[in-house]
Order: structure tokens, then C-alpha cells, then sequence
């Protein structure tokens, strides 16, 4: 199954608002610390990084590490500017990545 | 001094009976681990954009359209919009099956449905699919107070009611003394809440997944180092069944957020 992701923007916002971002998403953020029943080390596999475009920009970026829960849960505010297209991409261990956009619109 | 003696012996013995023989909380009293719980996690489980079950949920509305098995039909091809059709489900169950004549909880129910309209192999306790079905259906009684009013279900959750009050495992414990006598005070570094199954199939933080109400008994059955019962014993369900009725009236939370 593929990661599901849940995010979370205003549909609209006056210029120059503080907006509430909010980004879920599905992994299990496997830590690399655990074994498994026989002994083996189970090997790490977690997101690594986080990152928020607005319109192309970045406005927010994270770097994720092994003591991160699963199911991440990313909450930031930004400052609405124009609207468009809001974009999050997250990436991991193993090729892992996900995507997700939203429009905004600016009143 | 003698009398005395036996007097204090006496007191000591009925004491000790009222507090081994555990009263059902009146109802007044009775509250979801909700009310018990942190600002930050009552917060995460009220806010649908970070309440981390809602990937589940989310998941489980995108299966109940999915064709499956031999007869290629899907849970929304006979049930329809599950907003409408399965809401205040949850809080009826589990409910009495007359082909099984006895009760089955909402993930048996689902596979019921699975292997007899769908001809499709039931879905692993557990499993992934499962859980994001009975959290999606869960979803659909938000709000919903529990009630367990089939009278074909008394006995069974008088037995469950027998086995919640019943000591057992290594440290001699029954569910009752802690979810009846103690809610609310400590076990280690834990709150104790009374222990209502209004939220189920939950998130837990300790789990850092979501999972049923069956693998919290068998976790509880493990702290009281007792036996588990064999997987997809009737025993599950009967508590299951109990735990609801004891928690008649408090709104379906589902899908929860626990610590």
C-alpha cells in the first residue's frame, strides 16, 4: 500500500494571513535500533525529509531522524502571499517518497 | 479486649470482601479515558487533520468501494454510502449473530460479510485492511452513545461480566480492581482509566499504530502475566460485549487517541 497522506491548508486566506499547515503521513518509521525474533537487526527505514513549496518556493523544510514516531506528524504556519499550489514531498530510506498539493486562495 | 480483638478481626474480613467484590461505576460517574487524559492528546484525537487514525479511516473508505472476491462486489455495492448506512453500528456491537448464535464483533462481522457476500478469503486478525475497515466503519458512529439492548446478548454479557470480575494470571488481578476500584489512581507511572470501549478500534501512542480492542485485552491480559486467550476465542468477544454495556451511554469516540 502506498504511503496515505492527510494535509491539512486553508481553501482561502486574506494576504499577507498567518496561516496553519498541517501534514500526515503513513511510515513506520523502523528506527535501524530494533531486532526482530530470531536476533537480526531489523535495518532502518524511516522518512529523512520534509519539504514545503509555495508557488515553487520553499517555505519549510525538516530533516527526520530515527527517534521520530511513526506516522509523522508536521504542524507549521507560513504567511499566505498569492494564491496557487501549495506542494509537500517527503522523502526516505529505501527510494521512499510521497507527494501531495493543495491550492490556496488568496482573497 | 477480646471482643475487641474479634471486632477489629471482623471489620477487617468485611472490609476486605467489599472491596474484593467490585461494583459497577454508577452511572453518574461513568467517563471516557478522554476526560482522563493530557490537553495535547485530547487535542490530537478532537482535530481530524491530526488525529493519526485518520489514515486508517481514510484507507478503509477507499477499500469499501474496492470490488472484492469471486462475486467482484464491494462493501458500497450492497451497503451503499456508509455515512448513512453504518452510522450508530459501532455502537451496537458486538451484536448477536443467529447463524453463529452468539455474538461477533465488528472485525468478524466484516469478514463474515467477506467470505459470505464476497467470496473473498477473511482478512487476517489484525491486519491492515481489517483495521482500516472497522476504523472507517467506527468513524460512521461518531458521536453515537454505546447501547447494547438485544436481549439475546444477556447471558454473554454476563459472562463476560464474570470473566472482567474474575482474578487471574500471576499476580491474582482481576480487570474490575483496577477499571472499578482504582480508576483514576496509578498503576506505575500510568493513569488508570475505567476502561470503556467507546473508542475502538484506537491510535496508540504506545503502539504507534492503531489497533482493536482485542489486542488491548490481550495487552492487559499480558500485564496481569495471565494466559491469553487462544486467538479468536469467544472469551475476547464476551468481554468485548461487557465493556460496551458497561459503557452504555458514553459517545462513540472512534477512532480514539490514547496514550
Amino acid at each position: 500500500m502506498t504511503a496515505r497522506t492527510l494535509v491539512s491548508v486553508p481553501k482561502e486566506a486574506r494576504r499577507g494571513e498567518v496561516i496553519a499547515i498541517k501534514a500526515l503521513i503513513s511510515h513506520d518509521m523502523e528506527t535501524g535500533f530494533r531486532y526482530d525474533n530470531t536476533g537480526k537487526p531489523i535495518p532502518r527505514d524511516i522518512i529523512t525529509q520534509f519539504v514545503c513549496l509555495y508557488n515553487g518556493i520553499e517555505v519549510f523544510r525538516a530533516e527526520l531522524h530515527p527517534a521520530i514516531s511513526a506516522n509523522p506528524f508536521i504542524a507549521f504556519y507560513t504567511v499566505a502571499t498569492e494564491s496557487g499550489k501549495i506542494e509537500f514531498k517527503w522523502n526516505g530510506d529505501n527510494g521512499f517518497s510521497a507527494a501531495e498539493s493543495v491550492t490556496i486562495a488568496i482573497a | 479486649m477480646s471482643r475487641l480483638f474479634r471486632h477489629v478481626i471482623l471489620s477487617a474480613v468485611l472490609c476486605g470482601a467489599s472491596a474484593a467484590s467490585a461494583d459497577e461505576i454508577p452511572p453518574a460517574e461513568r467517563k471516557s479515558g478522554y476526560e482522563q487524559m493530557g490537553r495535547e492528546i485530547r487535542a490530537m484525537q478532537d482535530d481530524d487533520s491530526a488525529n493519526p487514525a485518520m489514515l486508517w479511516v481514510l484507507d478503509g473508505e477507499a477499500l469499501w468501494s474496492l470490488k472484492a472476491g469471486a462475486a467482484g462486489k464491494s462493501c458500497a455495492d450492497c451497503h451503499g454510502d456508509a455515512q448513512a448506512s453504518m452510522k450508530g453500528v459501532a455502537a451496537r456491537y458486538p451484536a448477536y449473530s443467529p447463524a453463529l448464535a452468539r455474538p461477533v464483533d465488528l472485525e468478524q462481522r466484516i469478514n463474515m460479510c467477506r467470505t459470505d457476500q464476497q467470496q473473498a478469503t477473511p482478512l487476517p486478525a489484525e491486519s491492515k485492511e481489517l483495521l482500516v475497515l472497522s476504523a472507517f466503519l467506527a468513524r460512521q458512529s461518531r458521536g453515537v452513545p454505546v447501547e447494547i439492548t438485544d436481549d439475546r446478548l444477556r447471558p454473554f454479557v454476563e459472562r463476560g461480566g464474570e470473566l472482567f470480575t474474575r482474578r487471574q494470571g500471576q499476580i491474582n488481578l482481576s480487570c474490575a480492581q483496577c477499571h472499578d476500584d482504582r480508576w483514576g489512581q496509578r498503576l506505575a507511572g500510568s493513569l488508570i482509566p475505567q476502561g470503556h470501549a467507546n473508542g475502538y478500534p484506537l491510535y496508540r501512542l504506545e503502539w504507534q499504530t492503531l489497533g482493536s480492542l482485542q489486542r488491548r485485552l490481550r495487552n492487559c491480559l499480558t500485564g496481569m502475566r495471565a494466559e491469553l486467550y487462544p486467538a479468536g476465542a469467544p472469551e475476547y468477544v464476551d468481554l468485548q460485549l461487557y465493556l460496551k454495556s458497561r459503557a452504555r451511554g458514553l459517545a462513540i469516540e472512534a477512532p480514539a487517541v490514547r496514550p
